[in-house]
């Protein structure tokens, strides 16, 4: 088992070796291909399609406001703008997003944003209760934590526009996350994104052991089932 | 068991499989750019003036979402506000700070408005916008006419 590791890691290794040079040519390409003045379409700035490596390649996180692709390097004030990497030292790190966990930076006081808007003494109402949403699929069930919410949001942004307040009100599911209902109203667009990464963030709880995928209403009604 | 090692397309199919993990590596490569701002292009381009860049980390590390998206009214929603610079100047929305008081004033025209002219509103690194790639449309490509 042993030689077979060796092989699968050192052809990886080999892959990302070769493809390098292509990579870096890749960049310069789309650098040089962008002229003063030429409109920057949504096709352009959508990373949609990133498995294709002849597309353009977005490597460094929280890169400058001159460097960032959407900031005009041309314009004075953007080299006044603070870089990200300029604020971010010291405060807890992730693998996605903004690559700065902004719930733990508030738990361990590395961070205390003001909750109104000229009074920096205001505190928030902080709500402790976890609500549990039991997910018809095999996936773990979904805790939902109003603690991390209500550190940052009024119960207002969320109640009753976007959840009705009420259990078994709200109609969930991922399709409607990812496009940008629901939960997606934020989580993938400002707080944590939508990604393999982060499905345990949510789907936390396991499912019991007795647990067995629920029948369809069509097998139940089967009268040779 | 015993015979993997003289087994020479095992070999083989291990290393395609190196070699696919090595390019699904290529394709996770990290987001360059921030996430989360927010380009509003609403009226810019039109005003000849460039689009309006939101960083939303900025404004997270000195205030909650509370502020702006329950007292000052902002919207859910990129572009979904219009914000104009008379409403600014009167006061609401981003004039609510920006007014020299709480933070800098309205005067510092180009440290918002610092888009590459011509980029759509949009939020960078939605999970939509991966998701969802828009039709094809020339560079250059003329302009639509207003709705009347």
């Amino acid at each position: 088992m042993r030689q077979q590791l060796k092989i699968f890691v050192g052809s990886a290794v080999l892959t990302l070796l070769v493809s390098a040079p292509a990579l870096a040519a890749d960049a310069v390409l789309y650098n040089g291909a962008m002229q003063h003045g030429e409109r920057l379409m949504l096709a352009d700035v959508s990373s949609s399609n990133t498995f294709n490596r002849n597309l353009k390649k977005e490597k460094d996180p929280n890169a400058a406001p001159s460097e960032d692709g959407y900031h005009d390097p041309e314009n004075e004030g953007t080299h006044i703008l603070q870089p990200p990497k300029d604020a971010y030292p010291g405060l807890p790190t992730t693998e996605f997003g903004n690559h700065v966990d902004w719930v733990k930076a508030i738990d361990e006081k590395k961070l205390s944003p003001r909750w109104d808007r000229v009074n920096s003494s205001e505190e928030p109402f902080v709500m402790d209760m976890d609500i549990v949403r039991e997910v018809k699929a095999s996936v773990p069930d979904v805790v939902f934590p109003h603690r991390q919410h209500t550190e940052w949001l009024a119960c207002a942004n969320c109640h009753p526009a976007i959840f009705i307040p009420q259990k078994g009100a709200n109609q969930i599911n991922m399709s409607a996350i990812l496009l940008g209902q629901k939960c997606g109203v934020c989580h993938g667009k400002v707080s944590f994104p939508i990604t393999t990464k982060t499905c345990s963030k949510c789907h936390s709880k396991p499912k019991p052991a007795d647990w067995s995928p629920p029948l369809s209403d069509a097998t139940l009604k089967n009268p040779w089932r | 068991m015993t015979s993997y090692k003289a087994d020479r397309s095992i070999k083989w199919r291990f290393s395609i499989l190196g070699v696919l993990a090595g390019l699904a590596l290529l394709a996770m490569t990290p987001a360059k750019a921030e996430y989360a701002d927010v380009i509003i292009n609403n009226y810019a381009d039109a005003a000849g003036m460039r689009p309006v860049v939101f960083p939303h980390w900025f404004h997270r590390i000195r205030f909650r979402c509370k502020v702006c998206h329950a007292d000052l009214g902002f919207q859910f929603k990129a572009g979904g506000n219009k914000i104009t610079m008379a409403k600014i100047i009167d006061g609401k929305f981003c004039g609510a700070c920006h007014n020299g008081e709480v933070a800098w004033s309205v005067e510092n025209c180009n440290m918002c408005h610092s888009g590459i002219p011509g980029t759509p509103t949009h939020i960078h690194g939605s999970t939509v916008q991966r998701l969802v790639s828009p039709p094809y449309k020339a560079l250059n490509a003329p302009q639509q006419p207003a709705q009347p």
